[in-house]
């Protein structure tokens, strides 16, 4: 496929470094859109801050970049307003599970109809390696100097005890199943979650010397294993092990179309107040009429 | 009879029920809010009104949340609004910043209470003047409008809109506790002045999102519209990018500053009322101006004179028309529910031209027509 037509080429190159695995998401981000025939007026992608969230400088839809953990609040915004609009989220793991977790959980909550793609890598690499709420337990961040000694979340768990539609977990190393996820979750009507694991070398793994980022590629390999091989596997088997897969794929309510349902209650139930007649006042200053 | 004077009517309404109806004769057709005491009543009015116009309104998870929803709302094509009260406020004031800086139209209500921190939630204050100003970091420019009553919020809550999407800039109500919870006898508009937004005239191949205009502002495309462009908060050139050029990074800060500035004419609405011979001016402004312009009425009556500055839009601060009482006057009484905040200022722009002193409280009780009227004779004597 046409990947240049997606992209904003004069904002080459990326800031991601040698070895991080954000650009094979990003690549199977436009093939799921290629796919399904986007109309690229029609998408608005939205993201936080973080290595991932600067995805959205070098595509070429609708982009906004928002503030650290608030993607989907602006995308909330943006649906609501503007339905028939596709809107998808890329984010990171703290971006949207540490200061933006009370969105995410909402956003799956209201099962909005947006598509949220996020590149876990266990680490903030943006800012040089402080722990997120995914750092493994034992692991060492800037922040955690001694290891991790934190629980972490399970972000696709997370959203599917919060609501979500759709489900998915997936990894750099299997990139063509990131594409499958990726387009189901944007056909699925609901909240989907892509959750895809990437190697950070800079900032994880300098740090708990695991190697150049193709080392990180191999290890993730090894330990990725598919949700249906995972359930013949027993606890032991599993200890060390990323699984991956569809998780979730239910129909249910979506919010906007429930809201629809509000508005033709509320055309036939409230008396509007009698409105003034408008007149337009130009929108430009310079040939602004006075307004008083 | 005409459309228009059969709309003319005569309504009993508080200023929370006033600023939403306003909102939706302004074109307001998203609202994303959090409840809050004592703003929630426009919250509840327009969870009503919007969905019957075929807008949308949305309770979020928190108010940080609210903001951005508005932002997003607003990047989409919607006049878009949300309502809070002071701690609700600190919250929003990083997505503020952030539509400042993406110069995002939209317009952010403070009914404001007592503060600081939880404070005095049924209480009237007048605590946020200084957060309306620098609540969000760095330098930017602020719109501030401070109704006095009922009739004056539906006519800020128009002309806030207007503002936002003239200078696409957040424009920020302040109310207080006492305009928006007094029910009042108004007599609503039959016409108002309206600003849409419109398109950019260049076609998207052209369309530069954060260009130099004559006017510093440039024209607004909405997402979905045919215009791809890119929105960050970071600092950007004209194509909205990301810079680090410093030559490029002044020039978005300096035409940010200067579309505000270069149009004090259209933004700063004060009313100067001067008296001839009046050695005293008071100023005010919001709920305690109502209570001030009794006072100054009833010293008048007594035979003092009293000139008389209350303005609405409290931001940018009407520094010349300051001035001007400054230069007319000996001593400047400046009464406010806070300990001073627009005191100073008003203190700075008078630049020593004449003297200037506080009525202020802080106890979640209204400053009274008599407290006025009692410093006004003390500092005429």
């Amino acid at each position: 496929m046409d990947y240049e037509r997606y992209l904003r080429q004069d904002k080459m190159p990326l800031i991601w470094c040698p070895g991080c695995g954000h650009g094979i998401i990003l690549k199977a981000m436009l093939r799921a859109i290629d796919k399904l025939g986007l109309s690229q007026d029609e998408v608005v992608m939205v993201s936080g801050i973080g290595c991932s969230s600067r995805a959205t400088g070098y595509v070429d839809f609708n982009t906004l970049h928002t503030t650290h953990g608030r993607p989907l609040a602006f995308a909330t915004g943006i649906k609501l307003s503007r339905p028939e609009l596709t809107v998808m989220v890329v984010t990171g793991d703290g971006d949207a599970t540490a200061i933006g977790g009370n969105h995410f959980i909402h956003a799956a909550r209201r099962n909005i109809d947006v598509t949220v793609l996020l590149y876990n890598n266990w680490i903030y690499g943006m800012t040089g390696g402080q722990a997120s709420p995914t750092t493994p337990i034992g692991a060492r961040a800037t922040t955690a100097p001694f290891g991790a000694v934190e629980n972490t979340f399970d972000i696709s768990a997370l959203a599917a005890a919060a609501g979500a539609s759709y489900v998915a977990r997936g990894s750099v190393t299997e990139p063509v199943k990131l594409d499958r996820y990726i387009r189901q979750g944007l056909q699925k009507k609901g909240f989907a979650l892509i959750e895809a694991f990437t190697p950070c070398p800079t900032s994880f793994g300098r740090q708990n010397k695991q190697g150049t980022g193709a080392d990180m590629m191999a290890w993730l390999k090894e330990h990725t294993v598919d949700a249906r091989r995972a359930a013949k596997m027993s606890p032991e088997e599993l200890q060390d092990k990323l699984v991956t897969g569809v998780l979730v794929d239910v129909d249910k309510p979506e919010f906007c179309e429930g809201y629809s349902r509000v508005i033709e209650a509320a055309r036939d139930r409230v008396r509007l107040p009698e409105l003034p007649e408008t007149e337009p006042l130009p929108v430009d200053p310079a040939e602004r009429g006075a307004m008083r | 009879m005409s459309q228009a004077t059969a709309n003319a009517k005569v309504r009993v309404m508080s200023g929370n029920e006033a600023c939403a109806e306003a909102a939706i004769a302004a074109g307001c057709r998203f609202f994303a809010g959090y409840p809050i005491t004592p703003s929630s009543e426009i919250a509840e009015s327009l969870a009503r009104l919007l969905p019957a116009i075929g807008g949308k309104f949305i309770q979020m998870e928190d108010e940080i949340a609210a903001m951005g929803a508005v932002i997003g709302a607003s990047l989409a094509g919607a006049k878009a609004m949300t309502a809070t009260s002071g701690p609700g406020f600190s919250l929003k004031q990083e997505n503020i910043g952030f539509a400042v800086m993406a110069e995002v139209p939209c317009v952010v209500v403070d009914v404001q209470r007592g503060g600081p921190s939880t404070g005095l939630p049924t209480m009237p204050s007048q605590g946020d003047v200084m957060q309306a100003r620098w609540g969000t970091h760095g330098d930017h420019p602020i719109i501030a409008l401070c109704p006095r009553g009922v009739r004056e919020t539906y006519d800020l809550t128009v002309r806030a809109f207007n503002l936002a999407e003239r200078y696409r800039t957040p424009v920020i109500l302040l109310m207080d506790e006492i305009v928006g919870h007094v029910n009042e006898k108004v007599s609503l508009p039959d016409r108002i002045q309206v600003v849409e937004r419109g398109a950019p005239a260049e076609p998207p191949a052209e369309y530069l999102p954060y260009r130099v205009t004559p006017s510093d502002v440039p024209p607004m495309a909405s997402f979905g519209t045919g215009y791809r462009y890119h929105v960050t908060g970071l600092a950007h050139d004209e194509t909205g990018f990301p810079t680090n050029d410093p030559h490029k990074i002044e020039q978005l800060i300096e035409r940010m500053h200067r579309k505000i500035e270069r149009h004090l004419d259209d933004i700063v609405a004060v009313d100067e009322d001067f008296q001839s011979g009046a050695r005293l001016g008071v100023f005010a402004y919001g709920s305690t101006a109502r209570a001030a312009a009794r006072a100054v009425r009833e010293a008048r009556e007594r035979g003092t004179a009293v000139s008389f500055v209350s303005p609405t839009t409290i931001w940018p601060f009407p520094a010349e028309a300051v001035r001007r009482l400054a230069e007319s006057v000996d001593r400047i009484l400046v009464a406010e529910l806070n300990r001073g905040q627009l005191t100073h200022e008003v203190e700075w722009a008078a630049a020593g031209r004449a003297e200037v002193t506080g009525l202020w409280r802080v106890n979640g009780e209204p400053i009274r027509p008599a407290d006025i009227l009692d410093r006004i004779e003390q500092e005429a004597s």
